[in-house]
């Protein structure tokens, strides 16, 4: 893996020194040196289970924050930020794709994706730019998703996981949000779905501009991002991690 | 907040069967908890209504609720008679303006025959000091003349001109019929909504003359004389059960009531209405706080109910809680989403147990009213009931809080990463 280049942009996603543990535990379970994430930035975070991936995502999307050091989205350090300023900050400015079951079942596949828009005024405000509806930006997400309008108005219950997947995918676009998260989203697919869910949603998430971090442990998905990072390698506590995971 | 709500709307519609059931039972206590109201206030209302405008009634030496019963609703017996020339002399008391004798005793078909003169049409009044009005005939003249009241005519479909035979008593055994000396209805009185509605209003001198061949409460054998001889006969009455008065000031209430405390040809005593109802609610009032009590615990257990059913469903949920969290939401706004679950399942359940109160009234009223004499009205509930409504909604309310701060906590720890 390429050794972290300082970017010539400021950066969107910046980690300094950051350390990790849970309350009660006997060690850190994240020890991060320095990870940086330029906006619009497609960045691929391999890892097998057990290496603290799902931490690590929890603290970049400032639901947890960090023991020590710093993690900053867009300048402002998650840790400076009360409970509610950061669930604030979330909604606003961060997508989330997770494994599987992203969909409230009792909703439409169109209120679905709207559901930023109910928590953020902003990203509700950008997905009624250029004069349209937020609805229509969402149809124009789920278009581009290759999810048609007989999809619409479908339970997001009775859709496949695939369907699902991009769905999910559309909900973490709306309101264009300067960073998604996708937590091995693709792990439910199978190969054939697989390729055609990474090529849509690298697609579209080029298309709203947001920046990506991409986590799986499926290396063969690692060569469509421009830049990838190991997370073993970057985590100096991986092994702490599998330890407490095993545990 | 609209967000939140709408959210939790469809999510309680997702899990509309299970919680459909604690809505049954939040309905249930709230229907106990108005219908005991509802009774309670209008069978008050009912007792209070009965008599208006009487300033005593004077009966022989018994409790003042006791006399107020049987003198006014017909419950219970007297346990002794007043005679005849201790009423006439208390009539004469300066301060009395008028007075009502009434004599009990008998019954037509379950219903009691109220022996009076017909001062008692002239004097006696009810409700807002309303008096009897006539729906059809005269008031009785002759020995065996008969008026109804509305619901012993409609329920027995009499009308003037119709014969009836009044019972010894309760009516229970047939040899007790006075059926020698039969009654004609000459008149109807209209509804009032008071033990007048369920009574036979007769003379007194015709209560007199069924009894005139009667000695303690059994016919005379060999002395039976027929009815068209009684008239040859004294019908004045020699004793009555109780006596309504009037005064000509109501700041004269306490001196004649001592006066009749004080008479000298036999016991008596006096009882202010009012003050015998007030008595008779310190009775009553025991039962309908216990009653009161029962269905607040009905409505402690349906809100257990509540609290358990969301919270046992919590666990499924925090998949739903996280992806709530991972757009936006933070863990007090899953826990406000509880709340207003909580808020919505009550609402639903209060709104359904006052509209079952009202359809039961509306269904019930006729039934209350033949069976127990209970005029219950259909009217929109209560300051009281209003506010009892308002207790179990912020009872569930605040029930709802437990589930939600579990739901809250359970988002803090679980994050986006529910561990189920």
């Amino acid at each position: 893996m390429q050794p972290t280049v300082v970017p010539p942009l400021s950066p969107l996603l910046s980690v300094r020194a950051l350390t990790f543990r849970w309350p009660r535990a006997p060690h850190d379970v994240i020890d991060i040196e320095a990870l940086d994430l330029r906006p619009a930035e497609m960045l691929f975070v391999r890892g097998p289970s057990g290496c603290g991936k799902s931490t690590l995502l929890s603290l970049l999307a400032g639901v947890l924050t960090a023991t020590s050091g710093e993690v900053s989205l867009l300048g402002q350090d998650w840790r400076t930020l009360s409970t509610a300023r950061r669930d604030q900050r979330r909604a606003d400015h961060v997508g989330y794709i997770f494994q599987q079951f992203n969909l409230l079942p009792y909703l439409s596949v169109l209120d679905n994706v709207l559901l930023p828009t109910r928590f953020s005024a902003q990203r509700a405000g950008r997905a009624s730019e250029r004069g349209r509806k937020p609805g229509q930006s969402a149809q124009a997400l789920l278009e581009e998703l290759q999810l048609g309008a007989a999809f619409w108005k479908r339970a997001a219950s009775e859709l496949s996981v695939g369907q699902q997947q991009r769905v999910a995918a559309a909900r973490a676009l709306i309101g264009r949000p300067e960073l998604v998260i996708a937590d091995e989203p693709t792990s439910a697919l199978d190969e054939a779905l697989r390729e055609a869910f990474m090529e849509l949603l690298l697609r579209a998430c080029a298309a709203a501009g947001s920046a990506l971090v991409f986590v799986s442990h499926d290396a063969r998905l690692a060569e469509r991002f421009e830049r990838q990072v190991d997370l073993p390698t970057l985590n100096h506590r991986a092994g702490a991690a599998a330890e407490l995971q095993a545990a | 907040m609209k967000a939140l709500f709408t959210i939790a709307v469809q999510s309680a519609w997702n899990r509309r069967f299970v919680l459909s059931l604690v809505v049954l039972s939040i309905a249930l206590s709230a229907f106990l908890l108005l219908g005991i109201e509802r009774i309670r206030v209008d069978v008050r209302e009912n007792f209070a209504t009965s008599v208006s405008g009487t300033d005593l009634i004077v009966g022989a030496r018994t409790g003042a609720v006791q006399l107020l019963l049987y003198s006014v609703f017909h419950i219970g017996s007297a346990s002794n008679n007043i005679k005849w020339s201790s009423a006439q002399a208390l009539a004469r008391n300066p301060a009395v303006a008028w007075t009502v004798p009434i004599s009990l005793g008998d019954s037509h078909r379950s219903f009691s025959v109220v022996a009076t003169t017909r001062t008692f049409f002239e004097h006696f009044r009810y409700g807002d000091r309303q008096a009897v009005q006539l729906a059809q005939g005269h008031p009785f003249e002759g020995v065996f003349d008969a008026v109804l009241g509305s619901e012993v005519a409609r329920r027995l479909r009499y009308e003037s001109g119709d014969r009836l035979v009044l019972s010894h008593g309760d009516g229970v055994l047939t040899s007790n019929d006075h059926a020698d000396k039969p009654f004609t209805v000459v008149g109807v009185l209209q509804p009032t909504g008071t033990p007048v509605d369920r009574s036979v209003f007769i003379g007194l001198d015709g209560m007199e003359a069924i009894h005139i061949d009667w000695i303690a409460g059994a016919p005379m054998p060999g002395l039976a004389v027929p009815a068209d001889q009684v008239t040859n006969y004294d019908l004045n009455p020699r004793s009555i059960t109780a006596l309504l008065v009037g005064l000509k000031s109501r700041a004269a209430v306490f001196s004649v009531q001592r006066a009749v405390a004080e008479f000298e040809g036999e016991p008596l005593m006096a009882v202010l209405p009012g003050v015998a109802l007030d008595e008779l609610w310190d009775v009553v009032g025991i039962g309908e706080r216990g009653l009161l009590a029962m269905s607040a615990l009905v409505s402690l257990v349906s809100l257990a109910g509540l609290v358990a059913v969301i919270l046992t469903g919590l666990n499924e949920r925090r998949r739903e809680l996280a992806i709530l969290r991972a757009v936006g939401a933070g863990p007090r706004q899953v826990l406000v989403l509880l709340a207003i679950e909580g808020a919505l399942i009550t609402a639903c359940g209060v709104l359904l147990g006052a509209l079952a109160q009202m359809v039961a009234i509306v269904l019930l009223r006729g039934w209350m009213q033949a069976h127990f004499g209970i005029a219950l009205q259909a009217r929109p509930p209560s300051t009281n009931e209003f506010l009892l409504l308002a207790a179990v909604l912020i009872a569930g309310w605040l029930a709802s809080l437990l589930p939600g701060f579990r739901a809250y906590r359970l988002s803090i720890s679980d994050g986006l990463s529910p561990r189920i």
